[in-house]
């Protein structure tokens, strides 16, 4: 099925397919485990059981998600080894400590305290509880802070030596962990996954609003996801820009693919493109629509200074053009999107008709899942930009490969496949099931009730957790 | 250098491996028995009995494979595409055995197949742990800083053999923690499992400690040579008494001691591949000190290591302390 295509090739596929089901988990998991420890700490300080229904609600729905991201996790960290195997010799000894201190300082933490935040509360009391659901949530941005800094470390090497046996050695330990892309893309990333879950908390409370204006929880997590995508969207654009112009400075050629520059602007004004088709065989942005001048605005540049493209790169260092420049697009698309809808949710609230506004909560609805793509399209122009180097400068994609034969990794691509789109796509299906609850549900999963058919038995109403066609 | 430190981190991950075995071993051992369990809550109170804690005995092994990377990246390097199969394999087999932890609780119509998928994973997990183990011990080729050979070596007699005896022994170390965690029917029931799973995981060590002296030249100059082979003779010694204290607390109806006599059975094991094996941590060719990161990254590493897995430890028994005592049927958050 796969022959003819070399083992570099399946292995770049096998890390993107399964680094991409990945992170979908975390950039919920993460902003998901903040609102849980924000939740229980408003129903300990308010006594309010609207909180603690929302809490109890959402952590279920949270320890699916959770388990997700720790098994297509696993998977990760092994990677590197079985695929990558060359990369871990030579950067091993400056990214395998970072990996370590996640692996010590947060996976153990996000596990440990895990167990106690879903079973622990009548065992340990509301006090160590929160304390147990305030260590998931830091340990989760424990974990995201040295996984960045790894990432970020191969996007903008510093503080290393090279050995004669080709190994990176660490010289500054300082300087590796705080390397010049790390805080710009610790802040974007999870800002981007609070975003994420805000959104999918949004469509939640919208979806339960259609329903029933007056339901209590509906309003309350609707309320409060909306205050979030209006407060944290235009940070998070902020954030994106200066991330942009900080790339400028130390990946300029993945700038020049993100924004379709083929040629060089001597004299300055140099376009900001907002269609295209990217031909890198041609070396020339085709079909371009431009507005000329913008291109040095957002770079932040006088009008007349210079702007240099692709044509002063050999083009055996240039990434894949069309990918960078239209996942850039993706993303920056719908950060505008989430942007208005914070707009739109401030109006109404401000009117005083948040709760009474269909089309709002059918907005948020399809808003939903956008947080998702946004993250995928974010890392794509990451990764896809960065090639064809995995530390970038030092060490090509090419040169990092293992010495695996390419009928092994195509039938581990293979099973990889069925295995993740059956194994998350039933999770997928119990998370949104789940959602479709009420949030004042008893139990969400299990009583599912026989067949029915709606009209013959009152049963819907009886029974709050009958499911249609299970 | 004033500390050897690849020695130091040699024996942590040797520690974290073997923390790895003994707290997953009994989790996996569960997963194992499954299908056995006579009744659907018999089921749900076996799962339940890990549930708050499956996540992080599960993590040691991430320690494991990250603490390799970090310190030595040259043996993860080699190690990892030499086990390409056996290690893909049980990557998957543990995606399915995590998510039925949540996903049975989700469905009744796939009830059954979330059951499968955990006892499936539960034991192609266990088993291509111990065929990797086998294939280590065999050895394995490497050429200049790669590994060498094809992608079925690891496939011999000896090393599915090590995987049987995985499976048999992390069963037996299901049993005993079922036997120390329920009543009634379940812990009868287990009781007698136990004993035939420990007669079992006995034989099949005995079978895989005959061999293995005869498969390298230095192991066998390790256990059978003077003065080396006094302190070697430790190891049955330490076993022999085990064993009489695994059946006799088994058959004496005591709860905990049959549990600690199984754990007591791969640690002791553990010690003697670890007789084996040193100085090697890639057999037959590379040594600690060949394999070892620079000096910086051990001395950074461990660092974080000597402060945090202290820490670790504590609350991880703080978790297993707070969910001590009997099950109780009822308890539950789904
Ligand atoms: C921005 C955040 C982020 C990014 C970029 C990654 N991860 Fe991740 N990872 C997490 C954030 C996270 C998390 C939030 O901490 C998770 C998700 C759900 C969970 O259980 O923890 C997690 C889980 C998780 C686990 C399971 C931990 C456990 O046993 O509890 C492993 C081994 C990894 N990850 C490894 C990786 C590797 C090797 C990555 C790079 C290729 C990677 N992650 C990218
Ligand atoms: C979690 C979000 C991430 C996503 C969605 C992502 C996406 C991708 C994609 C799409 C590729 C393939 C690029 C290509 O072949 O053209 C890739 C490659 C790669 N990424 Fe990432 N990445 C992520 C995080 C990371 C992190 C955190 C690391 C480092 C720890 C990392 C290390 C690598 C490596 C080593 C490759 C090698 C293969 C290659 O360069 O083709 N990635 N990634
Ligand atoms: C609308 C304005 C936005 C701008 C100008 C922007 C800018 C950028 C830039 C320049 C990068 C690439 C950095 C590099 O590789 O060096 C990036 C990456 C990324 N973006 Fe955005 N972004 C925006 C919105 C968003 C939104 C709304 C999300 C998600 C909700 C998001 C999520 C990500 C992620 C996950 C990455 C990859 C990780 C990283 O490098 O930080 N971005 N963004």
């Amino acid at each position: 099925m796969l022959d003819g295509f070399s083992a570099e090739t399946l292995a770049r596929v096998q890390f993107a397919f399964t680094v991409s089901f990945h992170i979908i988990f975390p950039a919920f998991s993460i902003g998901l485990a903040s609102y849980l420890a924000v939740l229980n700490g408003l129903w300990i300080k308010t006594r309010d059981e609207t909180y603690l229904t929302l809490f109890t609600y959402w952590k279920k729905i949270f320890a699916v998600a959770f388990g997700m991201g720790v098994v297509s996790g696993i998977v990760m960290s092994y990677q590197f080894g079985t695929n990558w195997s060359v990369f871990s010799d030579k950067a091993g000894p400056v990214v395998g400590p970072l990996m370590a201190y996640e692996v010590m300082s947060a996976f153990f933490l996000e596990a440990g305290f895990l167990g106690i935040m879903l079973f622990g509360r009548e065992r340990v009391g509301e006090k160590l509880h929160m304390f147990a659901t305030a260590m998931v949530a830091f340990g989760t941005l424990m974990s995201a802070t040295w996984i960045l800094s790894v990432n970020s470390w191969m996007q903008t090497p510093a503080g290393f030596s090279i050995a004669e046996n080709g190994q990176f050695v660490p010289e500054d330990w300082w300087a590796i962990v705080f390397n010049p892309s790390f805080p710009y893309r610790l802040v974007h990333m999870v800002l981007a996954a609070f975003l994420t879950t805000a959104l999918v908390v949004g469509a939640v409370g919208g979806l339960h609003l259609l329903r029933d204006r007056a339901n209590k929880e509906a309003r309350r997590m609707f309320s409060m996801a909306m205050w979030m995508a209006l407060i944290v969207t235009p940070i998070q654009i902020f954030a994106g820009h200066e991330h942009g112009l900080n790339t400028l400075e130390h990946q300029p050629v993945k700038i020049m693919a993100m924004e379709g520059h083929y040629e060089s602007h001597p004299e300055g004004w140099a376009p900001l493109y907002l269609f295209g088709i990217p031909n890198d065989a041609e070396q020339r942005l085709d079909y371009a629509i431009g507005i000329p001048g913008l291109g040095n605005i957002i770079f932040e540049k006088p009008l007349d200074k210079a702007v240099m493209g692709l044509d002063t790169i050999p083009d055996e260092d240039q990434p894949p053009v069309f990918i960078v420049f239209w996942s850039f697009r993706v993303m920056v698309g719908l950060g505008m999107l989430m942007l208005g809808l914070g707009a739109w949710s401030a109006w109404a609230r401000w009117r005083g008709h948040l709760f009474d506004a269909p089309w709002l909560h059918r907005a948020s609805i399809l808003m939903g899942p956008t947080g998702f793509v946004a993250v995928l399209a974010g890392w794509i122009t990451t990764e896809v930009g960065r090639q064809p180097f995995t530390v970038y400068g030092f060490l090509r994609t090419s040169d990092s490969l293992a010495p695996v034969e390419a009928p092994a990794v195509a039938a581990s691509l293979i099973a990889f496949i069925i295995v993740y789109f059956f194994v998350f796509g039933a999770g997928t299906y119990y998370i949104l099931r789940m959602m479709n609850k009420r949030p004042s549900t008893p139990k969400l999963g299990l009583q599912d009730g026989p067949i029915r058919t709606a009209g013959i038995t009152p049963a819907p109403q009886v029974n709050p957790d009958f499911i249609p066609g299970e | 250098m004033p500390f050897d430190l690849a020695f130091i981190w040699a024996g942590l991950i040797a520690f974290a491996v073997l923390v790895y075995v003994i707290l997953d071993g009994f989790d996996l051992g569960l997963g194992i028995l499954f299908p056995f369990a006579r009744s659907e809550k018999d089921r749900d109170m076996m799962m339940n009995s890990v549930a708050p804690v499956w996540d992080g005995n599960e993590t040691w092994l991430v320690l494991g494979g990250g603490g390799l990377f970090a310190v030595f990246p040259l043996a993860y390097a080699v190690i990892m595409p030499a086990l390409y199969m056996p290690i893909t394999l049980m990557l998957l087999a543990l995606v399915f055995r995590g998510v039925s932890f949540e996903y049975r609780w989700r469905t009744t119509r796939w009830k059954g197949l979330w059951d499968m998928a955990f006892f499936g994973g539960s034991t192609v997990a266990a088993f291509c742990q111990g065929v990797a183990l086998g294939a280590l011990v065999q050895g394995i080729e490497v050429t200049g800083r790669a590994y060498s050979g094809g992608w079925f070596d690891w496939l011999t007699p000896f090393s599915v053999l090590t995987g049987f005896a995985v499976v048999v022994g992390y069963a037996l170390l299901g049993a005993t923690w079922l036997v120390l965690k329920t009543e009634g029917d379940l812990q009868v029931q287990m009781r007698r499992y136990a004993w035939w799973l420990g007669a079992g995981t006995l034989g099949l060590i005995g079978i895989v400690s005959l061999i293995t002296p005869f498969l390298d030249p230095i192991y066998y100059e390790r256990w059978f040579n003077l003065p080396g082979s006094l302190i070697t003779m430790a190891v049955p010694v330490v076993m022999l008494v085990l064993i009489w204290s695994f059946f006799t607390s088994l058959n004496d109806g005591k709860d905990l001691q049959p549990f600690l006599s199984a754990l007591g059975f791969f640690i002791v094991s553990f010690v003697g591949i670890g007789i084996s094996f040193y100085p090697m941590m890639v057999p037959p060719s590379l040594t600690i000190w060949q394999v070892a990161a620079p000096y910086k990254s051990l001395a950074f590493a461990l660092v974080g290591a000597a402060i945090l897995i202290p820490i670790i430890l504590a609350y991880t028994a703080y978790a297993y302390w707070v969910f001590r005592g009997k099950m109780d049927p009822a308890e539950g958050y789904h």
